[in-house]
């Protein structure tokens, strides 16, 4: 059959036509082998755009297509879909990059033109070796798992969950809640956290559709979207789960105390303990690092007290495996350890604390009963709220943690209400305030009194230089506005931490398959318009492990992804990739070599009918990436859409000058 | 109210210069609070990088030249600003284009530098003076090292022992090493802070000139400034030696057995970290651990240390002008030692040696604290 290609060059507005000369290339591409038509057009990827190639189509007869423009990332199922609609098969076109790959990178007109050329000329050599491929379907499994129970795993498991579809929330701790349990109110509405987030957890908690596992970390992923295979660590509570009432007794009884973790450190917890009253669920776990028991084999005081005998100290770790359709990520942040800004004086000075101790000590529930106190039980006077600390700051993180002037401003308010006479002073850079209410938060503290100093805090020091100084932090920093230094002595210093990547993120995002920005946060598929997908299908992101943010926007993003999941499991089936690897059965030896390389585990090598062995490839598993073909020793495998002629028609094509 | 418009000229001016990344500045304030001339007076750095970004910026402003190059605000601008190269370029304005007066005192000691090759204007030919009772011989290509005392010990006579004193911790060691004399000139640092490009890039060439001539290929500096041309500024001029402080080059000596500090010196002992060793080119344990090693000696920290340490005053032509009474970092930073009961003020560079011992004497405290170099400390010792 004789190949007729059709070539079709889009301007892109101006992104590609001010770089590379288009008309040149219709041109050049007019006078090479097997192009029956060549086009430029503005913007091909519109729908006029889209009908000139389908109607070339239709009319000339064309059997290839090329289509030079962005990235395929960006239209490829664009075009492959025009192409269908035209009555092509969708693999029988090819896209040459040549705006992210030439005119955005490039600035001689000459030099692009060139390159954009050589691009074409090998998007128009492979098609000709290109074949109709048929996609496959396979079906989804109706489950989601959801990872971390903060308010982003809290919010996406009801979503799913009151759509009457099974989810699987996994959680490190041994309650959900995450760090939205630990605020005091929340701005800029003042709502108290715990009471509008206890609810949920009730919820969640008691969900015929949520099957909730605290203390329990996943281990391991395989498999692909609509068929993930997970693997889940179940660590041993030595409680056992069945038999517990909550009745806490054993946590009254438990004679070892630690630092409580939530409440940063300010308060203590026994050695059997559940993080706090409310906690979901209420069954108590024995920390193994702390108590007598396990560290000397004496004391078993819990085991003694609890009539029902829930205690067990011989539970074991359980490995759980489920099945599941989507994965949504709601792992959570870390907060900036500020002792490494050593002029801040963290660590150092008892009345330097972070933003989240002082949630704790302002909570009802923290350990001073929401009294605002100094380490030597004193009431403050005078408290400085530093901002951006670990924020905006290249030495540490460079984004803009974006919570931190609003929690800032609450803390403000939150002095205010204790300690009306007390002087509260911001020292910020800028004062960000972008959300719904939030510049009038702003205003309102304004009125409160609250003095605001503009200027970037460069230290606190204890050492005085007068007598109104003494016994007091004195924080120094330049008043920009005034443009003079100032030396402000107050009692209390509460540092605006950053919000900063999971300590374990880069092994979370190996173990998910996802990537990661240079900030440590994991990477959406498109920051602006798919902000809740991730490049691996079927795994979604949402609320501060994607990027910090505030309650409502992880809610938001929350709420998005399981939609997004939803939307898996309502269509019910996914196609597979039709770039997967073949075997040429002639040829193979039946080695083995390639079901040893295969991270997917898609190819098997086994005797049909009682003859040679050779390897078979099972086509829903195959992710097409190439690793069998390339290792092959008898050149056996190859990749359907990559084949040898195909990539060396290209390569050579590109070298050609 | 007038108009304002950016005065493109001036802003143009100072980019030519390098002055271009006052554009990063977010106008935080941290450079003014770190600084240390607002520990005694006002000198708002934020402010003069906002003037330079406008255009605005007076180079008549005598303020223009305090600025000691210390780096204590570079190294925590969150923007990661190059703040002293805005001050390098505004001064460059001012030298190269005549925008403004350079201060008299600084004018001279360049014009001293330009004719006799150090900042003293003394005659060259004397410039190996201070080892003539040491028999310290003349690098030829084949010694192992060159040693590069700075222009200030060659001549200040009040500083000279420093030089002495390594040169005979040398001997002791063994090394085989020279000096050049009067084939060398001021290392030029400071004259090109102080905006005098071409005056420093000709000193860069007479020296990798007289380096190459003779051989040279390892280097042993007293002077962290010194230190700083030789290391980051003369490969961009095509000079590429290896250099080395006295602090690290004693440390190894120490580590390799070579000298042994056996002497007990039963007193209390602060370093003062220099702001070119120690923020600029990060050496700060080397020093530490040379003191360390002397019997007897107790070292205790300044409450400005490391990082934080700072500035004698200095730097970046500093030395060379005079600085008001109430306003010498050096008063403060000796004040913090006596404050500490401290009997010794360890420093390891000339500038450094030079600030403070004119701080004891017009403090008048000669008496209850001295000033010496690790290398004289070092030398007493063994």
């Amino acid at each position: 059959m004789e190949i007729k290609t059709g070539v079709y060059i889009c301007h892109c507005g101006i992104n590609i036509a001010n770089t590379v000369d288009v008309e040149h290339l219709v041109e050049a591409a007019k006078g090479w082998d097997t192009v029956a038509v060549a086009r430029e057009y503005k913007f091909l990827c519109s729908d006029p755009g889209q009908e000139i190639i389908k109607k070339d189509i239709k009319e000339l007869g064309l059997n290839r297509v090329v289509v030079a423009s962005c990235s395929p990332r960006m239209h490829e199922r664009t075009f492959r879909n025009a192409c269908q609609q035209a009555g092509l098969n969708p693999y029988l076109f090819e896209m040459a990059n040549i705006r992210e790959h030439c005119s955005w990178v490039h600035s001689d007109k000459e030099l692009a033109t060139k390159k954009a050329e050589a691009l074409l000329r090998a998007a128009v050599r492979r098609v000709f070796y290109h074949e109709p491929l048929e996609t496959k379907e396979s079906p989804v499994s109706p489950n989601t798992l959801i990872v971390g129970g903060g308010i982003a795993g809290i919010q996406a498991a009801l979503e799913i969950a009151d759509s009457e579809h099974k989810v699987y929330l996994v959680e490190r701790d041994p309650s959900i809640g995450g760090h939205m349990t630990q605020l005091d109110k929340t701005f800029p509405t003042l709502d108290c956290s715990q009471c509008i987030l206890t609810p949920k957890m009730a919820l969640v908690g008691s969900h015929p559709y949520i099957e909730l596992m605290t203390y329990s970390e996943v281990e391991e992923v395989s498999g692909f979207v609509g068929s993930f295979k997970v693997k889940i660590r179940k660590k041993a509570r030595y409680v056992d789960e069945d038999k517990c009432t909550g009745c806490g007794l054993c946590q009254e009884k438990c004679p070892w105390k630690v630092d409580s973790e939530y409440n940063a450190g300010l308060g203590k917890r026994k050695a059997i303990y559940t993080p706090f009253p409310q906690a979901v669920p209420n069954i108590p776990v024995i920390d193994k690092e702390h108590c007598a028991y396990f560290l000397k084999g004496t004391c078993r005081a819990c085991e003694k007290f609890c009539d029902i005998k829930a205690i067990n100290f011989e539970q074991v770790d359980q490995i759980v495996e489920v099945g599941v359709g989507s994965i949504i990520l709601t792992t959570g942040y870390d907060v900036f350890n500020p002792s490494a800004i050593a002029q801040y004086g963290y660590g150092k000075y008892d009345n330097v604390i972070t933003g989240l101790e002082f949630e704790r000590m302002s909570s009802a529930t923290g350990p001073t009963g929401g009294e605002i106190r100094l380490k030597d039980g004193r009431q403050p006077k005078s408290v400085a709220i530093i901002h951006c600390v670990g924020s905006r700051d290249k030495n540490y993180h460079e984004y803009c943690s974006r919570v931190c002037c609003m929690y800032g401003l609450k803390f403000s308010h939150l002095i205010k209400e204790k300690i009306p006479d007390a002087d509260v002073y911001q020292m910020y850079i800028d004062m960000r305030c972008f959300g719904e209410g939030y510049e009038e938060f702003y205003k309102r503290l304004c009125e409160e009194g609250v003095n605001f100093i503009r200027g970037k805090v460069a230290r606190v020091t204890d050492r005085a230089i007068s007598d109104e100084e003494k016994g007091k932090l004195i924080v120094q920093c330049e008043d920009t506005l005034l443009a003079s230094l100032m030396r402000v002595p107050v009692d209390m210093v509460i540092l605006c931490v950053a919000l900063e990547a999971r300590a374990d993120a880069e092994r979370v995002a190996r173990m998910f398959n996802i990537s990661r920005r240079a900030d440590g946060f994991f990477l959406e598929r498109h920051v602006k318009l798919d902000p809740v997908a991730t490049p691996t299908d079927g795994v979604f992101i949402a609320g501060c492990c994607q990027a910090p943010k505030d309650i409502p926007d992880t809610v938001a993003q929350a709420s998005a992804a399981a939609a997004r999941a939803l939307a898996v499991i309502s269509k019910g089936k996914v196609i597979l990739e039709a770039s997967v690897a073949t075997v040429n059965e002639a040829l193979c030896q039946g080695c083995g070599r390639c079901e040893e390389l295969c991270e997917f585990h898609a190819p098997k090598v086994s005797r049909k009918n009682g003859q040679l062995p050779v390897s078979t490839i099972n086509e829903a598993l195959c992710k097409g990436c190439g690793a069998c073909a390339v290792f092959c020793p008898t050149g056996a495998i190859s990749v359907k859409h990559f084949t040898r002629d195909q990539i060396l028609a290209e390569v050579e094509a590109l070298i050609e000058v | 109210m007038a108009a304002l418009t950016p005065f493109k000229d001036a802003i143009d001016v100072v980019v030519d210069a390098g002055g271009d990344p006052f554009k990063l500045c977010y106008q935080c304030g941290l450079c003014s609070g770190t600084c240390p001339w607002n520990l005694v007076r006002s000198f708002m750095v934020r402010r003069m990088i906002h003037q330079t970004r406008l255009g605005l910026i007076d180079f008549e402003d005598e303020d223009l030249w305090l600025c000691v190059t210390c780096g204590a605000c570079v190294k925590r601008c969150p923007r990661g600003v190059e703040i002293i190269d805005i001050m390098r370029a505004l001064r460059r304005s001012i030298v190269g284009l005549g925008m403004a007066k350079v201060p008299d005192p600084l004018r001279i000691t360049v014009k001293n530098i330009s004719g006799t090759g150090n900042p003293l204007g003394e005659a060259p030919e004397k410039r190996a003076d201070w080892a003539k009772s040491l028999d310290v011989k003349t690098f030829t290509g084949n010694n192992d090292l060159l040693y590069f005392s700075c222009c200030v010990p060659c001549y200040d006579a009040n500083i000279r022992g420093l030089a002495q004193a390594t040169v005979g911790i040398l001997k002791k060691a063994g090394v085989d090493f020279g000096i050049l004399g009067v084939k060398e000139s001021c290392c030029g640092e400071a004259v090109r802070k102080a905006g005098n490009e071409g005056l420093f890039q000709s000193l860069a060439e007479r020296n990798i000139a007289a380096f190459r001539e003779n051989g040279v290929k390892n280097i042993l500096v007293s002077s962290p400034h010194c230190y700083h041309s030789f290391k980051n500024e003369y490969p961009g001029f095509g000079g590429n030696f290896n250099v080395v402080h006295t602090t690290q080059y004693l440390a190894k000596l120490i580590d390799e057995g070579k000298i042994k500090p056996a002497k007990e010196f039963k007193k209390k002992v602060a370093y003062h970290d220099p702001c070119y060793l120690g923020r600029h080119n990060g050496i700060y344990e080397e020093p530490r651990k040379v003191l360390a090693s002397i019997p007897g000696l107790e070292l205790v920290e300044l409450p400005d240390h490391h990082e934080d340490s700072i500035c004698c005053g200095g730097g970046s032509g500093r030395l060379w002008m005079e600085t008001k009474k109430g306003e010498r970092f050096a008063d403060l930073r000796l004040e913090q030692a006596l404050d500490l009961g401290v009997e010794v003020l360890a420093v390891a560079c000339p500038y450094c040696c030079t600030m403070f011992k004119d701080s004891a004497a017009s403090m008048n405290k000669t008496d209850v604290i001295e000033i010496k170099d690790i290398s004289e400390l070092i030398q007493q010792a063994i």
